[in-house]
């Protein structure tokens, strides 16, 4: 039966061929248990600020070549930062300043 | 809420694929299982997903397939299972096989 | 156990260079900046982090394999068991469930990473991998023989998909021979696969 493009999302991959599971991991860096934490905090605080599901909702939501190509904790921060936004904690203009001076300030900081 | 189903109980997933966050895996949809037991009741996820974090709480069930229902290819062995964890709002009676 | 240090771009002081390093640093900056959370908050979070790992989820195993009253309170309610051996692990909904002669359980979350770090700290990466996510549902026993775990056909192969509220951690089976070890040298031989149910518990006398 045709199926609608949207009928299943990309995450939802139980069952589907996939090739030998290689059994890589690395000790998380400090960045990746930062962007962890700031879920758990965001997601326990009363009230809470975002919810788990929002998280996933927003990872789900990434187009099948970024959820891909982006590592687990760069799909986290990047939904963490929307959920911040669509819930109204940061707004765009804010963070789009906080960016561009935290980008300069490790540009400035090389040697 | 009182769960409308209890261990033992034939189930069937709902089909439905609807646009939203979805939990009931899709290929558990549409599928026969048997209750596995009553796993407690929590909010929608559906609802916390799109920021709704007070909406009321749902029977959630542990779900308990045969390999062989969930995929007809299966190559394990016959008594193979599968438990997945599905919310009451996606599970219908099912007849169970003659009894 | 692995520790905020052991990355070497951590330990080298490495600074970010990616837009997602530098976003992260950008929205913990103005939650801090707007009070929502402090500085301090993160590290005792990162910390928290740390502080689980395997061996928590091995001295829960080993107590069952030495207590058949612990197993059976653990079985029946994980959260107080784990609870009663001192072990916090917060409001995670978590189920153990036992690999017997009869049955070998597996744990999978084919939508995301469902895990209990709780018990385990955090996930390897092939556990949140797509070939992991996709097979472990549909071809187990492949899967499993990937790790190097061949399960006879008699025996029950039980995937669990932790899609929702509830965690899983597997009670492997106690290896033979292995009667006069103490707990502590029982938790050792506990490794974090057998607990996801991959493999199973290896013991070769000398």
């Amino acid at each position: 039966m045709e199926r609608d493009l949207t009928s299943r999302s990309h995450h939802d991959m139980g069952g589907l061929e996939a090739g030998h599971i290689k059994p890589v991991e690395h000790d998380y860096e400090l960045w990746e248990k930062n962007v962890d934490a700031l879920l758990v905090l965001l997601t326990s605080m009363s009230p809470k600020l975002m919810s788990v599901d929002q998280l996933r909702k927003g990872i789900e939501s990434l187009p099948p070549d970024a959820y891909e190509k982006m590592s687990y904790y760069e799909r986290w921060i990047f939904s963490i930062t929307q959920a911040l936004q669509y819930n109204g904690v940061l707004t765009t203009k804010e963070l789009s300043r906080k960016l561009e001076e935290v980008q300069s300030r490790y540009e400035t900081e090389e040697v | 809420m009182i769960p409308l189903f209890q261990t033992g109980n034939a189930v069937r997933v709902r089909k439905g694929s609807p646009p939203g966050h979805i939990r009931t895996p899709f290929y558990v949809r549409g599928c026969k299982g048997v209750i596995e037991r009553v796993a407690g009741e929590y909010r929608n996820p559906e609802e916390l997903a799109f920021g709704r974090f007070d909406t009321p709480v749902v029977p959630l069930y542990r779900v308990r397939f045969q390999q062989q229902e969930v995929w007809p290819d299966y190559q394990g062995s016959p008594q193979d299972s599968l438990d997945v964890e599905i919310f009451e709002f996606w599970l219908e009676p099912a007849n169970p096989e003659k009894t | 156990m692995k520790t905020s240090s052991t990355n070497e771009r951590d330990t080298k002081n490495i600074p970010p260079t990616t837009y997602y390093q530098f976003l992260e640093i950008s929205v913990r900056e103005l939650l801090i900046e707007k009070g929502v959370l402090s500085d301090e908050d993160i590290r005792n979070a990162v910390k928290e982090m740390d502080s689980r790992g395997p061996e928590l989820g091995a001295q829960v195993v080993a107590r069952a394999w030495v207590d058949p009253q612990f197993k059976q309170s653990l079985l029946q309610d994980a959260p107080s068991a784990v609870k009663a051996l001192g072990l916090e692990i917060g409001p995670v909904q978590l189920l153990v469930v036992e690999n017997t002669p009869e049955v070998h359980n597996l744990i999978v979350c084919t939508l995301c990473s469902c895990y209990p770090r709780s018990l385990l700290g955090l996930p390897p990466d092939w556990y949140k991998s797509r070939e992991y996510r996709s097979r472990a549902v549909r071809e187990p026993r492949s899967v499993l023989l990937e790790f190097g775990t061949d399960i006879s056909d008699e025996v029950e192969v039980r995937v669990h998909d932790s899609t929702a509220d509830l965690r899983y951690l597997v009670l492997p089976q106690r290896p033979e021979g292995t009667g006069h070890l103490t707990e502590d040298e029982l938790a050792a031989l506990v490794k974090r696969d057998s607990m996801i149910g991959v493999t199973e518990v290896c013991f070769s006398a000398i």
